[in-house]
């Protein structure tokens, strides 16, 4: 079964990071094929940018971006003002929100899931810049939704990329893994 | 659970196999790194910037014993690469688009010296109409100047080629540079599972270059001095000669990379071809998609395949013997057409060609079975703009 996701995020906020920690947790997970990348436009720090997974337990030869997302993350729902973030959502998709409200306050036409990871990522003093940094704690929330990944796996990912700053991230990650409403 | 320093990147341990995932970018260092070359010239350009950073780090944190010659520009860059290949040096670089246009007479130069230089090209359109994206029209623009070419679909077909690249062009009997390109972006900087041997067993599978002659100046000979009409032509005679011997080689060490490493190798790749009564012709990343559009047409009955071509030079022609194909340009020749198209039209092969994707526009698997079915209708051109 190949899931497909993207992320939708701000540029600096780390959505590139969150699609590839999410790739490396399903390979350790036992997904044969994972895939990460950019939206391959221009991006700056700040400017709305989009990145991409696809998970599946076969090889993935598809190449091309994804269209039909089976799960949208929102690392910033300012960026909603601006974009149609459920342009192509499957109609059983789910959508993935950073925001302090409940899924039932807010009104799509799909299945919502929500996590307060900004307040998260301050907790836990993920910062840059004195801006709170909300991919990892996002990518928590994310493994509770789909099926397959683990978040051993995930914190795994986590060392491997960060090193000794990868305990605060995964800490979060945990903490929005257990703090998400589905 | 195994660190790999000094990438950040992800690592995993199945069954003993160490697998990475990682972007083509970094997956190419990582190749080139293990082939142990001992001088690396390279001038940034984006897409390819990221390859030969993660060099320098190689070279400056000592994982890699190379001399690292930052140069002006591309040009240099393989003039650079010319003269250590020309004392016994194995040698590496990597560009994009205009990089590799202004190199270009410097490709001539590499490839009538018969130095084995190996590259790694990431493909990215020409500009004006400033792009950074996909477009293969940068390194088929160079099919003349005696560099075999290799076009890769997968982020591990980069590192199986940049090893085997080395074997093939440092053969003796055939001696010619190798090119290997990929999608900018599409595949540069897209994170996929990379199965990575040990260093060992490169080693082992990938011996030292040995050259026939070499500059010394303890021995000095004089090389590239004027040439009269008779033993030039030789020289050029020889050449298509070592491209003609480079098909077998290259069916040869793809062979024993896939003994050794359980992935073969050869100048094309088919895919349920059999029964086909049509053969979809593709190459990079357009092939591998081209295999999830033949999977769906399959499903439907359609007697479709698939001919990923690996190799653009040499042409593998002799594999391209099917009735009817239907031959998707990520490329344009102006006045002329499809490049590949082109070089296929004429076998007497019923032959439908479209151009899509250039400077990177996205084409899905449904895209390229619409294709088939235009073809099917018995149309072609460019698509989405003329046919669709």
């Amino acid at each position: 079964m190949l899931k497909e996701i993207i992320f939708y995020g701000r540029g600096g906020q780390g959505a590139v990071t969150a699609a590839n920690l999410i790739a490396s947790a399903a390979l350790k997970s036992g997904n044969k094929g994972v895939q990460a990348f950019p939206f391959f436009g221009a991006e700056r720090r700040g400017a709305p940018v989009k990145a991409f997974a696809r998970i599946s337990d076969e090889e993935i030869f598809v190449r091309s971006q994804i269209k039909e997302p089976d799960i949208v993350v929102v690392l910033d729902t300012g960026i909603m003002d601006a974009i149609d973030v459920t342009q192509g959502l499957k109609k059983d998709g789910i959508i993935l929100m950073n925001t302090n409200r409940r899924p039932e306050e807010i009104s799509l036409p799909y299945k919502v899931a929500t996590v307060d990871a900004t307040s998260i990522a301050l907790k836990n003093e993920i910062l840059v810049g004195g801006i709170p940094v909300v991919n990892t704690p996002m990518t928590g929330a994310l493994v509770r939704i789909l099926d397959g990944i683990k978040l051993e796996a995930l914190k795994e990912a986590m060392v491997e990329r960060f090193g000794k700053n990868a305990d605060k991230n995964a800490k979060a990650a945990e903490e929005a893994y257990k703090a998400v409403i589905i | 659970m195994q660190q790999c320093l000094p990438c950040k990147c992800y690592r995993n341990e199945e069954g003993g196999k160490m697998i990475i995932v990682d972007t083509a970018n970094h997956i190419a260092a990582l190749a080139a790194k293990m082939a142990r070359p001992h001088v690396i010239a390279a001038y940034p350009i984006t897409p390819q910037t990221t390859i030969v950073e993660r060099l320098a780090e190689y070279v400056e944190k000592g994982e890699l014993n190379a001399e690292y010659i930052r140069v002006e520009s591309e040009h240099s860059a393989m003039a650079a690469c010319i003269a250590a290949a020309a004392t016994g040096a194995r040698t590496f670089t990597a560009t994009s688009s205009h990089g590799l246009l202004l190199m270009h007479e410097m490709l001539h130069w590499a490839g009538l010296a018969r130095l084995p230089v190996v590259m790694v090209n990431v493909n990215r359109a020409i500009g004006p109409g400033w792009n950074i994206w996909s477009d293969l029209n940068d390194s088929l623009a160079q099919r003349d100047t005696g560099w075999i070419q290799f076009y890769a679909s997968s982020n591990q077909e980069v590192f199986d080629s940049v090893i085997q690249a080395y074997k093939i062009a440092e053969n003796e009997e055939v001696l010619l540079p190798a090119m290997v390109s990929y999608d900018g972006f599409i595949l540069s900087h897209t994170s996929m599972p990379v199965e990575v041997p040990e260093q060992s067993k490169i080693d082992e599978f990938l011996p030292d270059f040995k050259p026939g002659w070499i500059l010394d100046v303890e021995n000095p000979i004089t090389h590239g001095n004027i040439v009269p009409p008779e033993p030039y032509m030789e020289i050029r005679y020889s050449m298509q000669k070592a491209m003609d011997k480079a098909k077998k080689v290259i069916e040869e060490v793809g062979e024993e990379y896939g003994k050794k490493f359980g992935r073969e190798y050869g100048l094309v790749e088919e895919y349920r071809c059999e029964n086909a009564d049509y053969v979809i012709v593709a190459m990079a990343a357009m092939a591998a998609e081209a295999k999830v559009a033949v999977d769906e047409l399959r499903q439907k009955g359609e007697k479709v395949g698939l001919l990923k071509l690996r190799t653009f030079r040499p042409f593998p022609h002799e594999r391209l013997k099917y009735d009817k194909m239907i031959v998707i340009d990520r490329d344009i020749c102006p006045g002329l057409g499809g490049i590949v198209y082109n070089e296929i039209k004429g076998n007497g092969s019923e032959i439908y060609g479209f151009i899509a994707g250039l400077g990177g526009v996205d084409v899905s698997y449904k895209d390229i079975e619409r294709m088939y079915e235009l073809a099917k209708e018995g149309k072609e051109g460019w698509y989405p703009i003329e046919v669709k």
